[in-house]
């Protein structure tokens, strides 16, 4: 009770100080320490931000880098003939402000898995793998694959540039309203146990 | 007799290492007249060929050969990227060749409802193609009856 009063007084005192109006600086000085402040604040943020945005930071976890970055390394979105590379936050990551604020909030539950160690060893994330590939093609599913679509837009897309069969694919993948994900799953990282998915396209391992 | 064996032995021991030395000096193998220990000449880089109708066979029996780049396609426990084109399932809607009814028996001709297990890894057969001329001069010609030529 004691602590919950102590509280209380101490929040009623930093209010009675935020609500007083000042009589001793001249609101010139707020103004400019408020602005100052405000773009010091607001750049730290995004800075500290978009220092969580880079593969150096993702990797710095060992569950990214012994699995899912060695796998990526053998993509063709790390090397390829024109040496244009996505990173990682450029698929996982929203570019657009709000839903990349969004994403960054949901990704508190990956800093919680990460202290409780769900995924620390090969063979835990093997075990995992279908359940949380299963999560990333809803999500790119449900976004009607936006991360992707940042540098492989439809509109821009020439089929009369590509081979035989991507252009089938792509022309009919378009007519029938289909999303990147629908086809292109396990293009950066190996893809989990597929029986349940697509019997037709693996063996049954259980 | 013990002492007849014993030359013989010796003759055919020392016949045989001539024999070594003499094959050792006309290896040409296929990546040339390289010495051992000297760096052979780099090849040269061969493209992958692009997309294209199937290649016709060139005798029976032949695997039909692969008419599409197959880089970063994975085939292991998990997943076979070449099935979820070629698979029955998945043929029709991907407008592949489906495999072939041979692929879903034992060796000891059980057919099982899925590719057998022998026929699941599809590229120890089945090969993409690069533009390399022939490592070998040859005159080979498929019969007329399998190809048209």
């Amino acid at each position: 009770m004691s602590v919950y009063k102590k509280t209380k007084d101490t929040l009623q005192v930093v209010w009675t100080f935020l609500k007083k109006p000042t009589a001793k600086y001249s609101l010139g000085t707020l103004l400019v320490v408020g602005f100052i402040s405000g773009i010091i604040f607001w750049g730290g943020f995004n800075t500290a931000m978009e220092m969580t945005n880079t593969q150096e930071f993702c990797i710095s976890c060992h569950e990214m880098r012994v699995n899912v970055y060695e796998e990526y390394k053998d993509s063709i979105h790390y090397t390829n003939r024109t040496g244009v590379r996505a990173t990682c936050p450029d698929c996982h990551v929203p570019k657009e402000w709000a839903y990349k604020v969004v994403r960054k909030i949901k990704a508190t539950n990956e800093l919680f898995h990460k202290v409780l160690g769900t995924i620390d060893t090969p063979e835990k994330f093997e075990k995992k793998r279908l359940k949380m590939a299963r999560s990333v093609w809803k999500e790119m599913k449900a976004t009607d694959s936006r991360e992707c679509r940042n540098c492989h837009d439809y509109e821009s897309m020439d089929y009369t540039e590509q081979g035989r069969r991507s252009m089938q694919q792509h022309s009919k993948g378009l007519d029938e309203g289909k999303t990147c994900i629908d086809c292109h799953k396990g293009i950066a990282h190996s893809l989990p146990a597929m029986y349940e998915v697509d019997p037709s396209a693996a063996v049954n391992t259980k | 007799m013990k002492r007849s064996t014993l030359i013989g032995t010796v003759m055919m021991l020392s016949l045989g290492l001539l024999a070594n030395q003499a094959l050792a000096e006309q290896v040409h193998s296929l990546r040339g007249d390289n010495p051992l220990d000297a760096q052979s000449k780099e090849p040269k880089s061969m493209k992958w060929q692009d997309d294209r109708d199937p290649i016709s066979r060139d005798y029976v029996q032949q695997p039909p050969l692969t008419p599409h780049k197959t880089k970063g396609y994975k085939i292991n426990k998990n997943f076979n990227k070449c099935l979820t084109c070629h698979s029955w399932a998945n043929y029709k809607e991907a407008g592949a060749t489906k495999i072939s009814q041979t692929h879903f028996s034992d060796r000891e001709n059980n057919v099982l409802a899925n590719i057998a297990p022998r026929r699941y890894f599809c590229d120890q057969c089945h090969v993409p193609q690069v533009n390399a001329p022939p490592l070998v001069e040859n005159t080979f010609n498929p019969l007329q009856t399998i190809k048209r030529h």
